[in-house]
């Protein structure tokens, strides 16, 4: 190493001491701890025990595990209903809103509005909405003559959350338009040039251009739809009959309620092994489909 | 983890520093297509409204909830204009039995500001070595930052509270029982992190740092500055737009945050707004749906105030995340 890049290096640690810190302290030694816990019998009692290694006891027990299976059954059915919803609605309002219309600051404003409303805040209005007997839903249905749903009932629960989900759309909308914004005009205009019609330019120039965008959308929603533990946790606490009982709440549940550390932590790993693989599916599809200019 | 490093790359330099209409402006000259057929702008206009109005019917639900009496909101049909109309629920809820308003309001404020500081300060130092200290293992480094913004939660969540209880074993053992040191069941487990940089904010001022040219740095350098004079006077004064979309994140991340209070905090008077509206339902039924609506829209408030005052910064560190 020269001179220089002893100097660099030296300013360089000085200036990511916090950081380091922070990584090794909040990131790197919980994942290592939460590694080696996930292979011990670990309850969190008073006077604190030793946690004992049991080996892959925690990971077999998974496996006849019922509730394991329901939480990750609910939360890949959500999946199935939000991801796609939500991909295919906020793409839609996006390419409406970069139209040159009037009111589009209007429009564009109320739909990014639910966005920045606290899942907490969010759970308690929508709950007052689903409410079977006083909700605003059930009192429109009740109008139109179609009668009532019972809509965190065990059918309806987490459909009705997966339609909820949709309502937070706006950040990924504007993601959509930024997107949208760094479609070269002349590639647009070549496309007319050529005969291509409105829905020939869109899927052929700007899906295409827009494809990384799409691809980042797409790795962000899965990673969060394994994170959803608010909104079912105050509307719902898993029921009715753990319909709703998302994959982070069972792990919360085993860590903090049954306080079983060990297990919770194994219960982490497979959801980041989970996310990863899908992650990793997204990745693998998208040489087919992404374009990177 | 490969992921996040290919994902990197395909992120273009940020757009924060060349100001970009993503939002307010009307969009350049009308595209000859689209305003050459009005059928599509009905089309448009039609779809949107009903999004648009499908959007604001939780809003103004909550809002006629906020101005009912408790009857009111068992009537039937619903009224969406109130009668009687009882703004009287705005004063109430400060008074509520369970639902203590002004001491969360303060719990939250008090993290969030801790949350702020911490982030902007310590992000914004490894962002500079990141973006402008040419140094061995930089890119493995970053990487490295980057991958972390993948770890759920869960993961870290048991051991990161199993590592708070150590220090307090440790720390009682040398300080005593109420020793300032201690972290569960304060706020610090909440804010404290955020002292010691937050990878997505890392991301984002990097991403604003490199597009600042080098010209500045050199000149600075000549002159005789040292590598903090130059970050310290140089950068962080330019980078003065990124800072605010880091906080405004920060922040709202902070107010909004609820699994990190559930875990941490213990005793009721602690609680964050976030967590203490549950306190409105009642374990035997019966909740003050008018109350507790308008204690939910006095909660949102302060974040749907903030994003109108800070629209244009907002939106464009929203589309900066995009890989814009």
């Amino acid at each position: 190493m020269t001179r220089q890049e002893r100097r660099n290096l030296r300013s360089a640690l000085a200036f990511l001491a916090p950081w380091l810190i922070g990584f090794a302290v909040f990131m790197a030694l919980p994942i290592a701890l939460s590694f080696y816990y996930s292979f011990c019998d670990y309850a969190l009692t008073a006077p604190s025990r030793p946690p004992v290694w049991i080996g892959l006891a925690n990971y077999q027990q998974m496996l006849h595990d019922e509730l394991f299976w329901q939480s990750l059954r609910v939360t890949l059915a959500y999946a199935a209903m939000a991801l796609p919803a939500g991909m295919l609605l906020s793409l839609g309002l996006a390419l409406m809103l970069n139209a040159n219309i009037r009111g589009q600051a209007v429009y564009r404003t109320i739909i990014f509005l639910p966005s920045l409303i606290p899942a907490a805040a969010s759970a308690m209005i929508w709950l007052w909405m689903f409410n079977s007997r006083l909700g605003v839903f059930n009192h429109l249905l009740r109008a139109v003559g179609i009668g009532e749903v019972n809509w965190l009932g065990d059918r309806a629960a987490l459909p009705s959350l997966a339609l909820m989900s949709v309502w937070g759309v706006g950040n990924t909308v504007v993601i959509y338009l930024a997107g949208l914004q760094d479609i070269p005009r002349d590639l647009l205009e070549a496309a007319e040039l050529d005969g291509a019609d409105r829905f020939a330019r869109l899927i052929h120039v700007t899906i295409p251009v827009l494809s990384p965008v799409i691809f980042f959308n797409l790795v962000m929603a899965i990673i969060g739809t394994f994170s959803v533990l608010t909104v079912p946790y105050i509307m719902t606490h898993g029921g009715p009959n753990n319909a709703t009982y998302f994959y982070t709440m069972y792990s919360y549940d085993t860590a903090f309620h049954f306080l079983h550390m060990g297990y919770a932590s194994a219960l982490a790993w497979v959801q980041l092994a989970i996310v990863l693989a899908l992650t990793a599916v997204a990745f693998w599809s998208a040489r087919k489909w992404v374009h990177y200019a | 983890m490969p992921d996040a490093a290919r994902l990197a790359p395909a992120l273009p330099p940020p757009a924060i520093a060349r100001p970009k209409p993503v939002w307010q402006e009307p969009a350049a000259p009308p595209r000859a297509r689209s305003s050459a057929i009005p059928i599509d702008a009905v089309l448009f206009h039609v779809g949107l409204l009903c999004v648009c109005l499908a959007f604001l019917l939780p809003f103004v639900w909550m809002l006629s909830t906020s101005l009912k009496t408790l009857e009111g909101t068992s009537e039937y049909p619903p009224r969406f204009v109130p009668h009687p109309f009882q703004p009287q629920n705005y004063l109430d809820v400060f008074r509520h039995s369970r639902f203590r308003f002004a001491t969360y309001t303060r719990n939250t404020l008090i993290v969030a500001f801790l949350t702020v500081a911490g982030t902007v300060v310590s992000s914004s130092l490894a962002a500079y070595a990141f973006a402008r200290i040419p140094f061995r293992g930089r890119g493995v480094l970053f990487v490295i930052m980057l991958a972390t913004i993948m770890i759920p939660f869960p993961v870290t969540m048991v051991s990161l509270f199993r590592i708070f209880r150590w220090m307090d074993v440790h720390t009682i053992a040398w300080l005593g029982r109420d020793n300032p040191l201690r972290m569960l069941g304060t706020f610090k487990p909440l804010w404290l992190p955020a002292w010691f940089g937050q990878a997505f904010s890392i991301f984002l001022l990097r991403q604003f740092f490199m597009t600042l040219p080098n010209e500045l740095s050199e000149a600075a350098r000549i002159d005789g500055c040292g590598e903090f004079a130059i970050f310290w006077r140089i950068i962080l004064p330019l980078a003065r737009p990124a800072l605010a979309v880091v906080a405004l994140f920060a922040f709202m991340a902070a107010w909004n945050d609820f699994l990190g209070p559930l875990v941490y905090l213990q005793l009721p008077d602690q609680y964050t707004l976030a967590l203490g509206l549950q306190s409105f339902q009642s374990q035997h039924g019966g909740t003050e749906w008018h109350l507790l609506m308008t204690a939910s829209l006095l909660v949102c408030l302060p974040v749907i105030v903030l994003f109108f005052l800070t629209q244009r910064t907002f939106i464009q560190g929203i589309a900066t995340t995009g890989g814009k």
